[in-house]
């Protein structure tokens, strides 16, 4: 927890209303998102009881379990599951655009849009990933065949929850996190967790503080897991009377409310403005997206219940690419974001007091344009001369500290400037900051990182389904 | 300490008027005691098969259902059967204790003790599911503290007996359904860490009698004392309350009304964020300017206020 947010908690609580955290949206939201709440029975290890899903708010398709011990039945459900979410999917391969790879020798296929489910909490989360785990391996023929559609529905829930496990992915989000991100509510993080509570913090009814919301609408189940008051009193009577209508009718009473939760914090995260990089990550799940679905026109397997060591690996090297540059590209994105960097001495603001925007540097074979400038800030500044810095509102531009000096209220930096100005020796116009502008630095950088190069198999370690060494 | 005392804390919280929402689902519950009766039967064949020995004739003894009545019989009867050196190799429905602040607590572990080499082993047995050699890791660590429970309270027994409580192993075997079937798998855990955490956390415990003896001598809980009477003597009773107590204790919702305003009742990290200051007036007011930081507290109101500082910048509102 940062003390920027922290301090956002203490203000919500004094006001009783939730305080922002982020000036602009950090996640794709689409079109057309597909919305999924499920329900599963207490106790059993993924067993569906319900769900309502869909990617229309006024026409959701209720699924219902009526014995949900029963396997014939579990399967019932995937398969109807699947018949919503897969025409869902399919609908968006079927326009795409080219994109030039490899300097522009050649060209790939990147479908122009692409599916983004929405459940209400990481449990959400999980069950789809247990679903996924579930109905991947199954066989639509043999001994305990399972309804066409579910083992593909399978290796798309297990994409979807994959693709959670990737920081800035916005294919499957949960909304406790995403409303987490932007907002700030005065109460603690595990009360956050029912989506009810957090959202009445957020939003509440006219006439009411968000603290007072909340409170009233503490205890409501957002699923997968029920009240087990709800279990013992109106669930477990109906199932024993076999009441397929009745248990219709409540599982839908329980659902509905959450169902109308997601859709009117949907359109809150709608009002705020995307953030710059926002598309370029959803280009990147767009990516993806296209790939898996030409993996499986090619006969790809499903995913294994386990990464491999190097496969498991390679995952973990990219997961902590993603953290690190989503990281950096919500701060780049957001001021509110970039203070926490500015508490923590990461960047600094500061008023340009010199700029010689014609300093070319001659030491080199080639004469090159290196102007400097001169900013001073009252603010901590906790970098080294030799380090490079950026300014988000000139991402191109690389600033190197030349010196650091100490001033009465402050620092005074001198920093040389290289790229972003053209190619010629002179600076083009407003390239160069100019001598009173306002300017905010910091180390953080969103430059492109390499993935990382892994041996091939012969030199992998043993540690790593490499050869054993005698 | 109203543990010690042996209160109805549910009753309690709702004559104050907090009442609770806790229970156990009807289908959790079966799905439990279903999995537990499926291993036992047969003198536990299926279970001596999940433990890899599933030809191996052992001795069983069930002591018995659960009762209240049956306690002091049970008990000593466990005694007994450790106490035999040729003793049963497993035993259902034991009943182990252990004094936890100066108090004697019955243990009732729905598990059994195995016995094999000479070792004495605590077998758990759970109803979450193991998919592909993973659980749930919260409730993975707390079937390993409750096993550590037991493991110190057979230790404790083998000691009064006169034997080596070096025999208890510190690995105990957790029995659970495995995949999305039924059918039984059995890991080893080691719980060592657990069993230093749990002697020292016991060690510190202060005993519940000095806790009392603290209070008022006219403190009561009856439940058939007036609402107002109950608050006022809950209220002498310091909790220290933390977001966590939500799933744990029945009484959470009274003791987060008690605490609110406290920069605690956010959660630890937010606190700690916030520079350890106690209450969240206190820590706006550093924020602000408005009140003068105390030695203590002056590294914190100045991260405060540059925080403070930072937000509003960013949010275009006028610093304070």
């Amino acid at each position: 927890m940062s003390t920027l947010t922290a301090l956002a908690r203490a203000q919500a609580v004094a006001s009783g209303e939730a305080e922002p955290i982020a000036t602009v949206r950090h996640l794709h939201l689409h079109r057309k998102p597909f919305v999924l709440v499920p329900l599963t029975m207490a106790g059993e290890a993924n067993a569906p009881l319900a769900a309502l899903a869909g990617a229309s708010q006024m026409s959701p398709t209720l699924l219902v379990v009526p014995q949900p011990r029963n396997r014939d039945q579990r399967f019932r459900f995937a398969s109807e599951l699947a018949e919503v979410l897969l025409p869902y999917v399919d609908s968006f391969t079927g326009m795409a655009e080219p994109i030039a790879v490899d300097r522009g020798r050649d060209v790939r296929y990147r479908f122009t849009d692409a599916p983004q489910l929405w459940v209400p909490n990481t449990g959400g989360v999980e069950f789809v990933k247990l679903l996924g785990r579930s109905t991947r391996f199954r066989r639509t023929d043999g001994d305990y065949p399972v309804p066409p559609g579910v083992p593909l529905l399978g290796r798309w829930l297990t994409y979807f929850g994959q693709a959670a496990e990737m920081p800035g992915s916005s294919l499957l989000l949960n909304m406790v996190q995403a409303l987490g991100l932007h907002w700030a509510t005065g109460q603690s993080g595990a009360e956050d967790a029912q989506l009810a509570a957090q959202l009445a913090w957020i939003s509440p009814p006219p006439g009411m503080t968000g603290r007072d919301a909340a409170r009233a609408a503490e205890g409501a189940a957002a699923g997968p897991a029920t009240d087990p008051e709800f279990d013992n009193k109106v669930l477990a009577p109906l199932m024993e009377a076999d009441d397929v209508p009745g248990l219709t009718t409540a599982l839908r009473d329980v659902l509905q409310p959450v169902w109308d939760q997601m859709w009117h914090a949907l359109s809150l995260l709608r009002a705020l403005p995307p953030g710059a990089r926002v598309a370029s990550r959803w280009d990147a799940d767009r990516d993806g997206f296209s790939a898996y679905v030409a993996g499986i026109e090619e006969g790809l397997p499903p995913q294994p219940r386990r990464d491999g060591p190097v496969a498991a690996a390679s995952r973990l090297h990219r997961l902590e690419n993603a953290a690190t540059r989503y990281g950096v590209q919500r701060a780049l994105d957001d001021p509110l974001v970039m203070a926490e960097h500015r508490l923590t001495g990461a960047a600094f603001a500061g008023v340009v007091t010199m700029a010689k925007d014609d300093r070319v540097d001659e030491t080199g074979k080639r004469p090159v344009l290196r102007p400097r400038i001169m900013v001073a800030t009252t603010e901590p500044v906790r970098v080294e001369a030799g380090a490079n810095l950026t300014s988000p509102a000139r991402p191109a531009q690389k600033a190197k500290v030349v010196s650091i000096t100490p001033t009465p209220d402050g620092a005074d930096v001198l920093l040389e400037l290289s790229g972003g100005m053209g190619r010629k020796l002179v600076a083009e116009p407003g390239s160069v900051p100019a001598v009173g502008e306002r300017l905010l630095l910091t180390t953080l950088s969103d430059a492109f990182r390499p993935g990382a190069a892994f041996p091939d198999p012969a030199q992998t370690p043993w540690t790593h389904g490499g050869p054993v060494v005698e | 300490m109203l543990d010690a005392a042996g209160i109805d804390k549910p009753k309690l919280s709702e004559r104050v008027g907090f009442p609770g929402q806790f229970g156990q689902s009807r289908f959790a519950l079966a799905r439990g005691n279903g999995f537990e009766a499926m291993l036992k039967a047969d003198e536990g064949a299926l279970l001596l098969t999940a433990l890899g020995y599933p030809a191996l004739k052992v001795g069983y003894d069930d002591l018995g259902a659960d009762a209240d009545e049956t306690l002091a019989q049970r008990h000593a009867r466990t005694r007994e059967l450790l106490g035999d050196e040729a003793g049963a190799a497993l035993i259902d429905h034991p009943l182990l204790m252990l004094d936890v602040a100066g108090q004697t607590v019955f243990l009732e572990p729905d598990l059994i003790a195995f016995q094999r080499a000479g070792r004495l082993q605590v077998v758990e047995i759970k109803s979450f599911a193991i998919i592909d050699g993973q659980a749930d890791s919260a409730k993975v660590s707390a079937a390993a503290t409750q096993a550590a429970v037991y493991v110190l309270a057979l230790r404790n027994l083998l000691s009064s007996l006169g034997q080596d409580p070096g025999l208890v192993s510190h690995e105990v075997v957790l029995v659970c359904p495995e995949n999305f079937s039924f059918s039984p798998v059995a890991v080893v855990l080691d719980v060592r860490k657990q069993l230093a955490t749990l002697r020292r956390q016991l060690a510190r415990m202060a005993s519940a009698a000095t806790l009392v003896a603290a209070l008022p001598p006219d403190t009561s809980f009856d439940l058939a004392l007036p609402p107002e009477t109950l608050a006022n003597a809950l209220a002498g009773v310091s909790a220290r309350y933390a977001p966590e107590c939500l799933s744990a204790c029945e009484l959470a919702s009274y003791c987060r009304n008690e605490a609110a305003g406290t920069t605690a009742a956010l959660g630890r990290p937010v606190r700690d964020a916030l520079g350890g200051i106690a209450t969240v007036e206190e820590a706006l007011a550093l924020a602000g300017g408005a009140r003068p930081a105390n030695e203590d507290q002056a590294e914190a109101a100045a991260l405060l206020r540059t925080a403070a500082r930072l937000r509003a910048e960013a949010l275009g509102a006028p610093p304070p």
